[in-house]
């Protein structure tokens, strides 16, 4: 048994996941964690497809349902373990202000430097207003307030807007 | 509201989706039944040895029938509170104020996921071991707690109730 991602990109129609699922799943493929949205109009999916077949057979059953159409396909073995649970304290980061570049990258730069991990960023663009919502693991010896205060900083220096909180969850 | 005395509960196995009996609606039953107060101890037992635990409905610990038990006491997010208590046959008649929270369950223990409850309620119910209608009016987090039980003896979970696509989030530990 593998794993693979399945990436799929192009033209949002009716019927995109229908159809990929049904390959798949005609190949033994069963999905573990995926992601699918729009961005801007154009339909995205990435899938970890757990099966016995093999990239090629992947590849040819989605080229032959996608191939000539406006939807771009990408298959690849992942190998490797995957990444260890983080041990860290999770936040939510909201960013947004007037749209300019580099927002994203000095925002991200300021978490990678503070030993921050990632684990998931949404970004919109809505008119002029550009929005970032993240979900971030922050390690235990990091100190919070002071990487608040550097993502304060910076976001001043963007002319946008940034709050941190806790993503705290009450267990019922 | 005064809590019935009963008897010595035993702690029981809590259930973990997927399971047919947390996605099946629970049935009304006696409260005066012995049966319902031996339920209703067992739930109070296996609440207070679970860590962290502030509610349990009857069929988490695989009996489908429509009982819950609190105790939200000890919560920092509580405002009104009962203590702990029991109760059966319970029906909201009033929710209001609608907030987001982020909520974790025990019978689901991989995931969080935000949802909206109210922050102010009322609740119909009955006690363990009486025939007596109660009414109970509570806000904030026990308001919240109530929703999420009552919506346990109706067969669903928190993941039934996300607020969206990007609202279910991996959960890294457990307590």
């Amino acid at each position: 048994m593998s794993s693979f991602a399945v990436t799929i990109l192009g033209q949002d129609r009716p019927g995109i996941i229908a159809e990929a699922t049904g390959a798949l799943a005609d190949l033994g493929g069963n999905l573990e964690d995926t992601s699918m949205t729009l961005l801007r109009g154009h339909f995205v999916m990435t899938l970890v497809v757990s099966t016995d077949a093999t990239e090629q057979s992947l590849r040819a059953i989605l080229d032959e349902k996608f191939g000539d159409k406006d939807l771009d396909v990408v298959v690849m073995e992942l190998h490797g373990a995957a990444s260890a649970p983080s041990t860290g304290q999770s936040y939510v980061l909201s960013v947004h202000g007037a749209d300019r570049v580099g927002i994203v990258a000095s925002i991200t730069e300021v978490l990678a430097r503070g030993g921050a991990n990632i684990t998931d960023l949404t970004t919109r663009l809505g008119g002029s207003l550009y929005l970032l919502v993240a979900e971030i693991d922050i390690p235990a010896s990091t100190s919070v307030a002071e990487l608040e205060a550097q993502i304060k900083q910076v976001a001043e220096d963007l002319g946008v807007g940034a709050s941190l909180r806790p993503a705290e969850s009450d267990d019922l | 509201m005064h809590m019935p005395d009963l008897p010595i509960g035993t702690v029981q196995v809590v259930l973990v989706t997927p399971h047919s009996v947390l996605s099946t609606r629970c049935v009304e039953v006696d409260p005066r039944d012995p049966l319902t107060v031996q339920l209703a101890a067992d739930l109070i037992a296996t609440q207070r040895v679970s860590p962290g635990c502030v509610g349990l409905a009857a069929n988490q610990i695989g009996v489908g029938q429509r009982v819950f038990s609190l105790d939200v006491s000890k919560h920092p997010k509580a405002r009104i509170h009962h203590g702990e208590f029991v109760v059966v046959n319970p029906e909201i008649v009033e929710a209001t104020r609608n907030e987001k929270g982020r909520e974790g369950c025990m019978s689901v223990p991989d995931f969080t996921g935000d949802v909206k409850r109210a922050t102010r309620l009322t609740l119909k119910a009955q006690l363990p071991g009486t025939a007596e209608e109660i009414f109970i009016e509570t806000d904030a987090f026990e308001a919240r707690a109530i929703q999420h039980e009552v919506d346990h003896l109706d067969g669903f979970v928190f993941l039934d109730k996300v607020a969206g696509a990007h609202a279910i989030y991996p959960r890294q530990t457990y307590l």
